[in-house]
Formats: structure tokens, sequence, C-alpha cells
């Protein structure tokens, strides 16, 4: 099948055209056809051409699996060693007033050229590597946020689908515990959640989970009130198919877009709500370490020793920033027909 | 209308008592109410406990002690009656506290607030309107950063830096050549961007935007301003003059006579009274929040006066656009009031003007405009702080809204119709775009307050997130309910606001 199309951008009319096939079929001087094949492309082709396409997303998935990856590799975890010789628990006596012994300017401007040297982000108050410190802390953080966003996923989707489906009474009930969870102030509920649960960081990630699911719940109830009443429901229907075996395997498919750039974006929210709550002393407490609770060791300290303050802050933000260029990139990716900023 | 507002508060209110229960019932499980008595060796520590059993009630049930404290509460709604919301861990009767604690708070979170979303929608409309230009991803791409910011880390940087370097900064105000560049450059590329246009006009603003910027910063650092700040009489005028102009540019376009001459009027008014205001308003009798609020409702009388004689046709508009050229122009005189205090209060505080702790100074004597100097600048960086991420989803999401709004039909018809771009914006696109945004605004007010606890621990205010901190360390949950239901209470207004918004903005709710 021969189409001329022209050969522009991203128009979603053209998804499954692939230019690379054409190939002069007649030709005089001045006027010469292309055949194009066709060749059709899964959803699931078109969503990841998309999102590669989106440079700000590209940027923020390598930086966020840079930063996940020197967290976890660098001191190991759960007993698997890493390849960075200090460990954030020795302490120490101070080397240099704990100054940061990495380089990174070259020799010609008054350095020594690029070296990470002993503790290349310095020492805290006790001697222990910094470094060392700063990724268990990104460790936690991240595993936390990971968590969080899963559990407020899974229990958004599950909140949201009966409402969203089953409609009249527990729609009401369910949509009443919505606004009672929302109405309450994040920070206020996960501040007493953390009080209780802090400490141990599976247990505390799987409470803040339980307060972060109804913003997504809404979504998915207002995604299924729209979509069950599409003709594949009724055909479902007749065919005997029970009302759950609809929602996941007819109605969820078709909301996965919603579902996973919410997740991504808790992902984001979250790590910024763990952190505040550390900040606070009601999330991760000590002895276990987390990036917020470095920062709010630290903080006195910031006009002597910058760098205790600086870098845990850096790799929340990092991390916080790479997600939400993640999330936006998967946002546009699904929903091309949303204006988008071309990144 | 008005049965939809009862509806909704009835609603709010009932959700309002069952998150009481469910939070009274979470903060007495959190933790040991007597963890700080466990380890004290005094000789009376028995009394100690049966004293804090008793502050508490904890030989109760805890049902009968949520009853209690219901009870207790349900008082304070009944005037006349005592508010006997329990005592603190060291004896202090909560509903004092919270009166204390309550004012600072409240100021913090409105004003967060109200900046946000003023900056945020403004932002946010105007980067739709110049879709893709480089305005448009600046702003975008400070959205994600200010978004992704966590709010401890940011405060803690503006105490360093926009406090502490901006004192000494004070100490010798002068602004650099080299600095008064940077800043010139920034302002014209600033306003080429705001202003639009095809490119000619653009650099020609961008030219006099630059200089113009350039000759203020060195005349004010030549001349001393910032130790003593006045806008003087003249400034005042053409600035009462300047609003006028824009007003009616912005609302009804420079060619309705009618809207112009009632604004202009509104002008020639506020120049004209600023010479007995101001004394008015420095004299010590006169000098309080109610003459302030009295001279707000006379301006928009006699702005509304104004209006309806010069308006001719357009009567409502005129009337509209003079109100508001009242009001900004008498902001315009306060802000010459409170500028003439700086000297007097900076002598007051020994030049450390941008303060770092509390929200006020202790021990502050001064008259009312150095008062409110105090409490201004004890605001600014905790504002700012909140404010910064509010503000990023204000921008991102009016910014999605408005560009959704202008790719509407009616729009398309507007601007077949003949209408100037300027009316297809801000008097049909605009208004429609704003109705997500109540609902936004609604919840977005749950993380101001988020963001207050943060931002009051940093900054060391007394405010409720100390209340809040204290009350959950000590397990105390009079405390917490305390500053639950201040919080509870405001987002239940703001909500109310919202929804009263929301019906106001978009006809087919009020009448379904």
């Amino acid at each position: 099948m021969s189409q001329i199309s022209p050969p522009s951008g991203d128009k979603s009319a053209l998804a499954g055209v692939t230019p690379a096939d054409a190939a002069p079929v007649t030709g005089t001087a001045e006027h010469v056809e292309r055949e194009f094949t066709v060749r059709a492309m899964t959803s699931r082709q078109l969503v990841s051409r998309r999102f590669f396409r989106h440079r700000g997303a590209l940027a923020g998935l390598a930086v966020f699996l840079l930063t996940v990856l020197l967290a976890f590799s660098s001191i190991g975890v759960a007993g698997i060693p890493g390849w960075w010789s200090q460990s954030y628990k020795t302490t120490g006596t101070k080397v240099d007033g704990g100054r940061m012994t990495l380089d990174l300017l070259p020799p010609f401007v008054d350095g020594d050229g690029f070296s990470l040297g002993k503790h290349p982000f310095g020492q805290d108050d006790v001697g222990r590597d910094y470094y060392a410190l700063t990724m268990r802390g990104a460790q936690r953080s991240i595993t936390i946020a990971l968590i969080v966003g899963l559990v407020s996923t899974v229990i958004g989707v599950l909140v949201g689908a009966s409402s969203g489906f089953f409609r009249g009474m527990t729609e009401g009930a369910l949509m009443r515990v919505t606004d009672l969870v929302l109405t309450i102030p994040q920070l206020v509920i996960a501040a007493v959640i953390g009080l209780k649960f802090g400490g141990g960081a599976f247990t505390l990630a799987l409470m803040l989970g339980f307060i972060t699911w109804p913003n997504l719940a809404r979504l998915v109830r207002g995604e299924f009130l729209s979509l069950r009443e599409k003709e594949f429901v009724e055909a479902a229907r007749a065919m005997g198919a029970s009302s759950w075996r609809i929602i996941f395997r007819h109605i969820l498919p078709n909301t996965l877009g919603t579902i996973i750039v919410s997740a991504t974006l808790s992902v984001s929210a979250a790590i910024l709500l763990e952190t505040a709550l550390s900040y606070l002393g009601l999330g991760v407490q000590s002895p276990d370490t987390s990036l917020g609770l470095l920062i709010s060791e630290y903080q006195d300290a910031f006009t002597v020793r910058p760098w205790l303050f600086w870098w845990p802050g850096l790799f929340i933000i990092m991390v916080a920033l790479s997600v939400n260029f993640i999330g936006d990139g998967l946002r546009d990716a699904f929903d091309p027909k949303q204006t988008r900023v071309r990144a | 209308m008005g049965v939809f507002v009862i509806r909704r508060l009835s609603i709010l209110l009932l959700i309002l008592m069952v998150s009481t229960i469910i939070m009274f019932f979470l903060v007495s499980n959190a933790g040991d109410p007597y963890f700080d008595l466990r380890t004290d060796n005094s000789p009376n520590r028995a009394a100690k406990f049966a004293a804090r059993t008793e502050l508490l009630h904890l030989d109760q049930p805890l049902p009968t002690r949520y009853l209690i404290w219901l009870r207790g509460a349900a008082k304070c709604v009944v005037p006349g009656m005592g508010c006997d919301l329990g005592r603190s861990t060291r004896g202090q009767e909560v509903s004092t506290l919270l009166v204390q604690a309550m004012s600072s708070t409240l100021r913090l979170v409105t004003v967060a607030a109200v900046v946000a979303l003023v900056l945020g929608i403004v932002v946010g409309v105007v980067s739709a309107l110049r879709q893709y230009s480089g305005f448009d991803y600046t702003i975008t791409f400070g959205a994600f950063l200010f978004f992704s910011l966590p709010i401890f880390w940011v405060a803690v940087l503006l105490k360093q830096y926009l406090a502490i370097e901006a004192n000494n900064w004070l100490a010798d105000p002068r602004i650099g050549l080299i600095a008064s560049i940077l800043l010139s450059l920034l302002s014209a590329i600033t306003w080429g961007a705001l202003l639009g246009g095809d490119q000619r006009r653009k650099w020609i603003v961008r030219g006099i935007a630059f200089v113009v910027t350039l000759g203020v910063l060195q005349y004010l650092s030549a001349v001393d301003w910032f130790r003593n700040p006045a806008l003087g009489p003249g400034l005042i005028t053409a600035g009462a003059f300047a609003i006028a102009i824009g007003i009616t540019e912005l609302i009804a376009g420079l060619r309705r006579r009618g809207v112009l001459y009632a604004t202009l009027a509104m002008a020639l008014i506020a120049s004209v009274g600023q010479f007995p205001l101001r004394p008015f308003l420095e004299s010590r009798t006169w000098a309080t929040w109610g003459t302030l609020f009295l001279l707000a409702l006379v301006t928009v009388g006699v702005g509304i006066g104004v209006g309806m004689a010069f308006g001719g046709l357009d009567r409502g508009q005129a009337a509209r656009a003079a109100v508001f050229t009242g009001l900004f122009s008498g902001a315009l005189i306060v802000l010459d009031v409170v500028l003439r205090t700086v000297p007097s209060y900076s002598s007051l505080v020994r030049g450390r003007m941008f303060a770092t702790v509390g929200s006020n100074t202790p021990n502050f004597e001064g008259n009312f405009w150095q008062r409110f100097l105090d409490n201004g600048l004890h605001l600014v960086l905790p504002t700012l702080a909140i404010m910064l991420i509010s503000f990023a989803q204000y921008s991102r999401y009016s910014r999605a809204s408005m560009l959704e709004t202008m790719n509407q039909d009616y729009v398309r018809t507007a601007r077949a119709k003949g209408l100037t771009e300027r009316t297809v914006v801000v008097r049909h696109a605009f208004r429609n775009a704003m109705i997500p945004l109540a609902t936004l605004a609604a919840l977005d007010f749950g993380a101001i307050i988020s963001g207050a606890i943060i931002t009051e621990h940093v900054f060391g205010w007394q405010g409720m997130g100390r209340l809040f901190t204290d009350g959950l360390i000590y397990t105390n949950p009079n405390q917490v309910m305390g500053f639950y239901l201040v919080t509870a209470v405001s987002i239940v207004v703001f909500n109310l606001l919202a929804d009263i918004a929301y019906a106001y903005l978009d006809p087919r709710i009020r009448l379904s």
C-alpha cells in the first residue's frame, strides 16, 4: 500500500508510517513518487516512541537510574558489599576539619585534577564518611518512596475502580472515605503515623502508602465512570463476564496511562514527604539514616561546613526532579492530544 | 445558590467531625504519654505520674476521653461559655496557647496562599499565551524545579542567603555597576517576554526597559535611597496614573473613553488625596487596622460612584475599573507611609531588618507602622518558602487549563467575530480557564498548611506548628486536637470559598 505523506513530525494519524522504507518508484527529473510501507505499531510501541522523543524525560530517566545505581552499588545493600571502601557506621577522627576531598577543578584552575580522595563528601561530626552516609540515606529514601508509590497505587486503583464501576452505595461510602483522608493535610496525618511507625523503613513506607492514595482514587474513578458506558463493557457483560473480570481485563488496561503517570508523580511526592517527616524527626529515626535526617542534623552547621547540608539536599532534588520529568514525559507519551511543551 | 452553600457546608462539617475522631484515636495511640517521666528520678515521681493521668484523663477509656474533649470543644462554639480544649503537658490552657499561636500562623498561611494563587495564575496565563516561547520554557522548567524542592532545605537556604546576606548588604546599601547592568539585562528580557509582539516591538521594549532599569538603580544607589526610602508625591501621582491606564487597557481597552475617564478621575483623586492622607495615616491616633479597613470601604464606594458618573455606556465596567484603580493607588500611598517608617524601624532593630527567627521581634515597642513593618518583614522568608511550591503547581495548572480553553470552539468564534485578542482572552477565555483552578485551590490549602508546619519549625515561630509537634512528641491529644481544630476549620472555610468561586465561575453548578 503506498501513501504519499509529508515528511513531518509526530502527527498521530501518520503514526505507523516509517519513511525509512521509502523507495523511489517512478521518476522524472522534477517529480519523484516515493512508496512508503505502512507498518502498524502497537499502542505500546507508539507510547514508547513518543516517550523516547521527550528529551526531558530521557534526561530524567538517565539521572534517576544513575542515582539509584550509585546509591545502591556504592555501599552495597542487604549484605551485598559495594565498591566504596568506607562504611557509614565507623566513626573516626576528622581529617582536615572534615572537609571534602573531592576535587573537580583541573590543575590550571587551582585544583588537583579530578580526584576523589578518601572522603569526597567530607566527614560528619563524629568522623563518619559523609559519602557513605549520604548513599545510605539515599537508599532509604528511594526505597521508601518506591514502596509508598506502589502501595498507594494499588490501593488507589482498587478504591477508584470499585467506586467508579459499582456506583451506588459502594461509591458513596468510598468517596466519603476519600474526602476524609483528603481533608486532613498530608503532613499532619503522616506525622502522627510516623511517630507510631517510624524507625523501621518498611513499616513507615507501608503506612505512608495508606494515606497518599486519594488523588489516584479520584482520577481512576473518573476514568471508570466514563469507560463503563462503552460498548465493549456491554458486550463483555452480555458474554457473561463477571464484574471483576470486566474491571481488570477490559477497563483497567485502558486507564493504564493515567495510573502510570499518577504512580510516577506520587513517587516524587513521596520522597519529599518522607524527607520532610525525617527532618521533623518523625520519620526514619536514628540509628538508621535518611536524607531528611541528615539535613536536620547539620542545618546549623550550614555556614561553616556547607557540604554537610548541600549533598543530601542535592540528592533529594535529583531524585524528585528526574522522577517529575519522567512523569511528564509519560503523560505526554500516553496522551498526545494534550498540548505539550516540546522539551 | 444558598442551598448549594448550605449543602456543601453540612457535608464538610460532617467530614470534619469524623476526622476529629480519627485524629484523636491516632494521636492517643501514637506514643507513650508518660515517656519523659519514665526516666525521672525525682522523689515526687508518683505524684507527677498522677498529675499527668489527671491532666489527660488517662484512667478513662479512649472513647470517654474523646467525649470529654468533644464536650469541651463544643463549649467553644457557643459564645459566652468558656472554651475548654484541655491543657498542654506543661499545664497551660490550650485555648490560650491557640489564640497566641493562631494569629501568626493564620497570617502566614493566608498571605502565602493568596500570593501563590495570584502570582501562579498570572504567570501561568501569560505562559499559556506565549506558548513555546523562551519565557514559556523558562517558566515550565522553573515550575518543575520548584515542585521538586524540599521545603525545609529551601527554608534553610533562604535563611542564609536572603536574610543574612541581605542584612549585610543593607549595612552599606549600594548597587555596583556590574550588578546594575545584570539586573537591567534581566529586566529587559522579562519585559520583552511579557509584552510580546513582533521582534521590532520586543527590541524596543527591551531597550527601554534596560535603560530605565539601569537609570533607576544607579539613581537609587547614588541618593542612598535604601537607607531612607520613600515614594515621593511625584512617584505616587505617576504611579496612580500608570495604574489607571494599565487597568483600563487590561479590562476594557483604551478606546472605551468612559472607563478611561473614570479611572483617570480616581487617579486624580488619589494624587490629590495623598497630601492630607499621609499625615492622617502617620498620626498615632488614627493608625489602626480599623482605619485602613474603613478607608478601603470608602475607596470602593467612591470608585463605584465615580464609575457610575463617568462611565457613560460602560457603567458596570467603569465602576469595577475605578474600584481597582482606587484600591491599588491607595496601596501605593500606604506603601509610601510604610517605607518612610523604615529608618526608625531599622534603628530599633539595629540594622538587621530581615529577621530569621520568630514571627515578630520579642518585646517590640513601636508605633503601628513599625509593628506592621516588623510583622511584614518576619513574614517575607517563610511566605517565600511556602509559596514557591504552591506557585509552581498553580502556574502549571493554570497554563494547562488556559491552553485547553484557548483551543475551544467559542474562542475561535470570538476571534472570528472580530474581537480584539485582549477581549477574547480577558473577557471570555480567562474566566472559563479558572474553573478547574478552584478545585485545585481547595486541595492545595492543605499543602500550604503542611508547608507552614515545616517552615515554622525552621524559622522558630511559636505558632501552631510548634503546638502540633510538641503535642505529638508528648502524646498530648489536647494540643494536637486544638491545632487540628483550627486547621480543619480554616480548610473548611477555604473549601467553601473555593466552592463558591466555582459556582460563581461556572453557572452550570449553580443551576443544577
